[in-house]
């Protein structure tokens, strides 16, 4: 079980490096980061005295190691809008966004999850028929379209849920069920598929054979079994809602770190830009490494490295 | 030797969106305590889909049990399996009738512990607690063969051989001691080998416990070694039923005789060519009016198809369902 | 005793009567199993069909503005009119027609996104599968390495930086897309070789060429092909995405990300600019999802014996 972690840390790290060295070719995939980051009106003046100041002329390696250095130590240098330091700007965000995704997936599991269970224990009855509708079409809405019809309905039309921001209680149910819907079409399908794969096993038969109690067989054989996938995309999918939730927070005014994209984006605030990006992925990386702690946990396998 | 289990006329059918497969065609059947039935037959041939149907194992969207009854006796007195409810049902199985499937890696769990899969059938059954199951257990295992009995209650099936794995089968099916246990094709997935080392536990665990074992398979081979008599199927019905070593002896019906020529034997003196049996096994979904083995008969004559044909008495213990006499080369006065 | 010279009875499997009827009835069976599947394919074929004739079905240049017609609701609200069933955006343009052309960029989007994103997906994928060790490993990290990373993240980064151009969509699509065809790719191969179809092919004395193309081919095309209809589905949802946020096409070119980007200003007085291009980019989504949950039933080998 050890090694199985030790391993999973390496690799994580190694990720996490190759994250820094993405990141750090993306903004020279134009050739001139200096450019990128001034706004259009700028003069060639400007531009170099700009390279020079943020040290784009230097060797790619000493920008690199200078780069990857500070930056395992939180260091983005300064919003280029704000002109303090990127990373704390990220931080005061986090929590925001961190309620959105994780309620979100709440709203995902609690949801989701049962539909699943009832069609893969009583396939082809009504709420399975029923419940696959609507896990397709929550796969195939795009969700920021539905995001503006919700708004107009609920919102506009019955003032019922705030539409933008996050000063009541409720400001999160619309952003979070429009987030996590996705999600929640996926894991109903997910949980049913599995589920009757799961009963069609041998071991289940065997199960039967023993004369054990159906709800013994049902929580100790089958549904141990289907939690193992449903874990995997559980904690891919909150990685995912973490790191593309902007368009969300972006039509809902969320103050999170998604709208603060937009906006660096917007204000081609490339090391606030660059900060959100490594942050991003670095939280996800992280989630990661839960996910394939829990998954050793639960499946035996895993866990003696078979 | 008192009788245990009396199968009479079975009859189960799938029905299917492809038609309706007849799969078990009028079985008949007994089993006295303590004797080694075995039941041979191809794939198909509704084998294993008789043992199932008995004790409610069958899928029941597409299949159903048409007729028959099944009378087994235990200290509980004796009732038609196929009539009790399901609950009854289930206090039977694993806790009276005991079964071995084929393949040991699917047939367990793999995430419990192999102690978990044999402790929650005594539990079950036996009213026993977590303790006393545990202290059952690692007895079980030790009579079923497998060593340092404590380290291995923890661990998972993936962490066992295959004959290992079969073991630890074993010891469920026979944890709770059941007067009957049902082998369906236990030994068809290991080696050879291991084959011979499961076949001889058997024995001892038939030796020890006094229980009834069905054995189904396919292979005649095996047969020999283990079985007091045989019912040969074909097309979901009985072929003929045999005490065994007059069925190796004076083998009565057609598929019998090409099962047996089939057999590869090192006892032959002159060198002998395996013979197999022309023809593919019967299409289920169609209800036949003749006999199921007419097509790939080579003693078949008219009367073959126009009737089936019913089990007859030819010796003491010997029935065949067949229209033509081999002893006799013609056909069978009735 | 002549037996094998009789006529089975009618009660055999042999002989049965097809006649026209049945065979129409047989057909017609096999397209109600499988409903979902034709559906999705009929639905996708409307969208194809736009794409391809656009420029003979829309009533009006999509880029035609009219600014005294501008943001008529459509025909059947009293301030509508049926020349523009639809009604038009803020700068007068038919709402249908850029519903219409919107189909073009999605289609291109996503049918050369997922050229480029398959192609080199299969290269590094079989390479990296056949190949196996050291090559395996680095290319197996990098493919890791960018598919732990959120979708709409990495894409939305890289569009920031590139700028706004239909190539530009179409090869960040393209290159962030292969690792998972990479992924998929390099398990089949490994799938293949482990099956033992390669060993006995080469203790017969095959090529590896010969190889490649009897064996492991044939196995790849059922898989890439569903993991294609999906993705292609993905990335036009993804180009929605993009022009939603303004990092998609040009704003004057008919998207229907653009499209919705537009409506957003608008959602309270104006909803019409944002339905019709959210349904649809529902449409094709929910055509290709049926449609690839059909080939993937259809294409699996394991599953085409147990569909009998």
């Amino acid at each position: 079980m050890q090694r199985y972690f030790l391993s999973k840390v390496g690799q994580s790290i190694l990720l996490l490096l190759g994250v820094l060295v993405l990141v750090f070719f993306l903004l020279r995939l134009t050739g001139d980061p200096a450019s990128l980051m001034m706004s259009r009106e700028a003069t060639p003046e400007q531009i170099a005295a700009f390279r020079e100041a943020m040290g784009f002329n230097r060797p790619l390696i000493v920008q690199f190691w200078d780069f990857a250095t500070k930056a395992i130590v939180g260091d983005f240098g300064d919003s280029l809008h704000y002109r303090t330091p990127a990373l704390p700007l990220v931080l005061e965000r986090l929590p925001a966004t961190v309620q959105l995704a994780g309620t979100a997936l709440l709203i995902a599991v609690i949801i989701g999850i049962p539909i699943g269970l009832v069609g893969g224990f009583n396939p082809g009855s009504l709420i399975d028929s029923v419940g696959r509708l609507v896990a397709l079409l929550g796969q195939s809405i795009p969700n920021f379209w539905l995001a503006l019809i919700l708004i107009l309905v609920f919102a506009v039309g019955l003032g019922w849920l705030p539409s933008f921001g996050r000063d009541a209680p409720t400001s999160v149910i619309l952003p979070a069920f429009v987030l996590g819907l996705p999600t929640l079409g996926q894991l109903v399908r997910l949980t049913r598929s599995a589920v009757l794969e799961i009963r069609g096993e041998d071991f289940i038969r065997t199960a039967h054979s023993k004369g054990l109690q159906p709800r013994v067989i049902y929580a100790k054989h089958v549904l141990r079994n289907v939690a193992i996938p449903l874990i995997s995309v559980i904690g891919i999918q909150f990685g995912y809602m973490l790191g593309g939730s902007i368009i969300i927070e972006s039509i809902f005014a969320w103050p999170g770190i998604g709208q603060l994209l937009e906006q660096a984006i917007g204000w081609r605030d490339f090391p606030l830009v660059l900060a959100i990006a490594v942050f991003t992925s670095l939280a996800v990386l992280f989630i990661n490494l839960l996910t394939d702690a829990a998954y050793a946990v639960v499946d035996p396998r895993i866990r003696y490295g078979h | 030797m008192s009788r245990i289990l009396e199968v009479r006329d079975l009859v189960t059918k799938f029905y299917t969106l492809d038609g309706t497969v007849n799969a078990v065609n009028g079985v008949s059947f007994d089993l006295d305590q303590g004797e080694t039935l075995a039941i041979v037959g191809e794939s198909g041939s509704g084998k294993s889909v008789t043992m199932m149907s008995i004790l409610g194992l069958i899928p029941t969207p597409p299949g159903k049990v048409e007729g028959g009854e099944a009378r087994f006796s235990s200290k509980k007195g004796t009732h038609d399996l196929l009539q009790m409810s399901a609950q009854d049902l289930r206090d039977v199985r694993g806790g009276q009738i005991g079964f071995v499937f084929q393949d040991p890696i699917s047939t367990l769990n793999p995430i419990l512990t192999i102690g978990e899969q044999i402790s929650e059938t005594l539990t079950r059954h036996m009213g026993l607690s977590k303790g006393q199951a545990r202290a059952r257990t690692i007895q079980l295992l030790t009579s079923v063969g497998i060593p340092d009995p404590e380290l291995r209650f923890k661990a998972y099936p993936f962490q066992f051989s295959g004959g290992m794995r079969q073991r630890v089968v074993i010891a469920i099916a026979i944890a709770c001691a059941p007067q009957i246990v049902i082998a369906d094709e236990p030994t068809t997935a290991l080696d050879v080998t291991i084959q011979a080392q499961i076949v001889d536990l058997f024995k001892r665990l038939r030796q020890d416990l006094e229980v009834a074992i069905i054995w189904i398979t396919h292979d005649l081979g095996v047969v020999a070694g283990i079985a007091d008599r045989v019912l040969v199927m074909y097309g979901g019905r009985p072929a003929e039923i045999s005490p065994v070593t007059d069925l190796y002896e004076n083998p009565q019906h057609p598929y019998t005789l090409g099962l047996l020529g089939a057999l590869p034997r090192l006892d032959t003196r002159e060198s002998r060519r395996l013979t197999s049996i022309r023809g593919t096994p019967p299409d289920l979904l169609i209800p036949l009016q003749h006999c199921p083995f007419a097509w790939r008969c080579d003693y078949a004559f008219d009367h073959c198809w126009e009737a089936i044909p019913p089990l007859l008495t030819v010796g003491e213990g010997h029935q065949v369902a067949c229209f033509y006499d081999l002893k006799e080369g013609g056909p069978r006065d009735v | 005793m002549a037996t094998r010279e009789m006529i089975p009875r009618a009660d055999s499997m042999l002989d049965v009567e097809r006649t026209l009827r049945d065979r129409l009835a047989y057909v017609g069976r096999l397209l109600w199993r499988d409903r979902s599947g034709v559906i999705g394919v009929l639905m996708f074929l409307t969208v194809v069909f736009a794409a391809v004739f656009a420029p003979l079905i829309a009533p009006y240049d999509p880029l035609e503005q009219n600014l005294r017609d501008a943001k008529m609701p459509p025909a059947w609200y009293a301030e509508g009119s049926w020349e523009h069933i639809l009604g038009t955006d803020n700068l007068g343009r038919d709402l249908l027609s850029r519903v219409i052309y919107g189909a073009r960029v999605s289609l291109t989007v996503g049918f050369f996104g997922v050229l480029i994103a398959s192609t080199l997906g299969l290269v590094f994928g079989a390479v990296a599968g056949y190949l196996g060790g050291r090559v395996d490993a680095v290319i197996m990290s990098v493919v890791n390495l960018i598919l732990s990373l959120p979708y709409l993240l990495v894409v939305v980064v890289i569009a920031a930086v590139l700028g706004r151009s239909l190539l530009n969509v179409i090869l960040i699509f393209g290159i962030t897309d292969t690792p998972i065809f990479a992924r998929v790719t390099r398990g089949e191969v490994l799938r293949i070789r482990q099956s033992g179809y390669v060993e006995s092919a080469i203790s017969a004395g095959a090529g590896t060429v010969r190889i490649i193309f009897d064996h492991i081919v044939p196995n790849l095309i059922g898989p890439l092909i569903t993991l294609a209809t999906f993705e292609m589905s993905a990335m036009i949802f993804y180009e929605a995405g993009l022009g939603f946020l303004g990092l998609s096409v040009p704003p004057s070119v008919p998207s229907w990300g653009n499209m919705l980007a537009a409506g957003r200003k608008y959602l309270t007085s104006y909803p019409w600019l944002s339905t019709w291009p959210g349904l649809a980019i529902m449409w094709t989504s929910l055509s290709m999802n049926l449609l690839g949950d059909w080939l993937r039933d259809v294409l699996d080998p394991r599953l085409r014996r147990a569909r009998k």
